[in-house]
């Protein structure tokens, strides 16, 4: 089931929540709607499914208009940030009651009921949890009986709201994965909403970067990570260095204010620089190191150019650290691999 | 006595002996007070006293109001809580406070209130007079005052909870495409009705024992429009110490089931 979204805007008083966005999800695909909060992302899933109706613009499943249809008859798994589990009724009811709402004539058997939540226990790993209430539950565990919920009433589209928002760490990371897991089994259209670009990047096959309201961009993580369309989605999925530069005749330049009349922003990622022992190569800064982080798989330096200050953040590969040997206090000289430039007159 | 600070203290004893004295003479005392009286010349004195048609008449009559008030302010209550707890409209600020009026004012107030709007001088005592309608003086107009007195009780108790839970449940069984009727058949209810029972207790003992309101626009008809409370205190007057008493003690009565039933919900409450 696809989901066509046409110029929909929706505002809360004064506050436009969601701008104008238009959005296509293919059937079968795994989106994640990223952005900062207030960006519009929660109040566009919210919009798809139905829970809030939108100012103007139109929502399409499988090319059928739905931005009227009542979020009962649009078939769809919502799963909220919160879970939001019915407190006083046991796992195994909470996962059929969306069969066991059901009109006389169009609900299952009592038996077809139970064969059913039981296998959508066993698909989130959590069979023995039937008669629990949620309240017994850790929080990954509530998250899996909301997905298992969610997906008794076979929805056309599935729709999450900050999935993982309240795990702690080292859950958040196995259950991103289990969640991909699940989606190529089961094939489901999929929006998700997360303000983590690292999720994002990970579970989604395609990235929507939000902002004010508006879609910034869009595109495999592959291409909003590596070639980011304005300055707002390169600082937002991950760390970036901005030198300030002028360009002439398509050549820019960090280090000579002469050089041209026109002011530009260079956005380079900590690891697209390059650091030497000497200066081998034009076009190499000199900098002082200023502090090492050993921690973790990527060894991060900070330090600063000696010919203008200005702080510079590179990360190393342990490998490549190892062979150059850096300490604090070493004079050190870098290059830039990879680079975007940007009008320095962009407001963010 | 355990002491919460470790060692206990001399003025620990001095406050524990005053809350307890304090107790004993204005709580201790009237309630045996009440039986002492009421059983002074015996229990089929007692009995009888309960018995004669007046009274069980004022019985009645308590229970027909309570039976009025206390489902009427139950839809209200819940229906002003789902309101205010799980949507945003103007006014809102307005409702609260007016469901709270009914506890900031004083019931002969509220009472004469009535009168002027329903009593034969009133605003529509001419029109209710043409269609021979009594509200005042009549059980129509009991039963409005007591709805009046007793109304911000289910109110009060369910606002807090309902909007302290907000409405994602109610979001989530919507989705996954349960009714409206069904929705708060099954979640919304379910999730308040500790809370609501709890009103209702308290909404019934305020209905039954509501002297000031009801003594404004009862006129004391005996037999017809006298309730529990204003029958005791018309026996009182004529110096019927023990059957004014013992009409008291039933009262005393619905306060002991009123404060047991009160204790077994909050105990229900704090374990769900």
């Amino acid at each position: 089931m696809s989901i066509e979204i046409r110029d929909v805007s929706k505002s809360f008083g004064a506050f436009k929540a969601v701008d104008g966005v238009s959005l296509g999800v293919p059937t079968g695909r795994l989106v994640a709607l990223l952005g900062p909060s207030g960006s519009g992302k929660t109040t566009l899933l919210r919009v798809i499914a139905g829970l809030e109706s939108p100012d103007s613009g139109v929502v399409c499943f499988h090319g059928e208009n739905v931005t009227c249809r009542d979020p009962r008859e649009r078939r769809i798994g919502f799963v909220f940030q919160h879970y939001a589990l019915f407190r006083h009724m046991t796992v195994f009811e909470n996962v059929a009651f969306g069969l066991t709402v059901r009109p006389r004539a169009i609900r299952p058997p009592r038996p077809e009921i139970e064969k059913k939540v039981l296998g959508l226990l066993k698909l989130v790993q959590l069979e023995w949890a039937g008669d629990r209430f949620p309240s017994q539950l850790s929080g990954g565990q509530r998250q899996r009986i909301a997905l298992a919920r969610a997906l008794a009433v076979e929805p056309r589209v599935l729709l999450l709201d900050e999935p993982f928002g309240a795990l702690d760490a080292q859950v958040r990371k196995e259950l991103r994965r289990w969640l991909r897991r699940l989606h190529d089994e089961l094939n489901v259209t999929t929006v998700f909403v997360t303000h983590d670009q690292e999720e994002a990047l990970e579970l989604a096959d395609r990235v929507v970067v939000m902002n004010r309201g508006r879609i910034e961009q869009q595109g495999t993580p592959m291409e909003v990570y590596d070639s980011p369309a304005n300055p707002f989605v390169y600082r937002f999925l991950g760390h970036v260095n901005v030198f300030h530069g002028r360009v002439r005749e398509g050549m820019v330049t960090i280090a000579d204010d002469q050089f041209g009349d026109r002011r530009a922003a260079v956005y380079v990622r900590p690891h697209e620089i390059d650091v030497e022992r000497s200066r081998n190569g034009n076009g190499a800064l000199e900098a002082l190191v200023k502090h090492v982080s050993l921690a973790g798989p990527v060894v991060k330096i900070e330090m600063e150019r000696t010919d203008r200050g200005g702080n510079v953040e590179v990360d190393l590969t342990r490998a490549r650290f190892d062979e150059l040997q850096i300490k604090t206090g070493d004079r050190v000289f870098f290059a830039l691999r990879n680079m975007q430039v940007f009008p320095e007159d962009y407001v963010i | 006595m355990i002491s919460k600070i470790g060692k206990s203290h001399p003025g620990q004893w001095l406050l524990t002996a005053a809350v307890l004295g304090f107790l004993s003479v204005f709580l201790v005392v009237p309630v045996v007070a009440v039986f002492s009286y009421a059983l002074q010349k015996g229990v089929a004195v007692y009995l009888s006293a309960l018995t004669e048609p007046d009274a069980l008449a004022a019985i009645r009559l308590t229970l027909v109001t309570a039976a009025f008030a206390v489902p009427l302010n139950l839809a209200f209550g819940l229906a002003a809580a789902w309101a205010i707890a799980k949507f945003d409209f103007r006014g809102k600020e307005v409702l609260v406070t007016l469901i709270d009026l009914p506890f900031s004012i004083s019931p002969v107030i509220a009472g004469l209130t009535f009168t002027f709007v329903f009593g034969l001088n009133g605003w529509l005592g001419p029109w209710l007079g043409r269609h021979e309608i009594k509200v005042i003086f009549a059980v129509p107009g009991i039963v409005l005052a007591t709805v009046f007195i007793t109304l911000p009780f289910v109110a009060r108790e369910l606002i807090p909870l309902m909007e302290s839970q907000g409405s994602e449940e109610e979001e989530a069984a919507q989705v996954l495409g349960a009714s409206g009727w069904r929705t708060f058949l099954r979640v919304t209810l379910p999730n308040v009705k500790w809370a609501l029972l709890y009103g209702v207790i308290l909404c019934n003992a305020r209905a039954m024992g509501e002297f000031g309101a009801v003594s404004v626009v009862s006129g004391h008809i005996r037999g017809l429009t006298n309730t529990i409370p204003l029958h005791a205190e018309i026996l009182y007057n004529e110096y019927r110490t023990e059957a004014a008493f013992a009409t008291a003690s039933l009262l005393a009565f619905l306060a002991f089931i009123t404060l047991a039933a009160k204790k077994a919900v909050e105990w229900r409450r704090r374990r769900a």
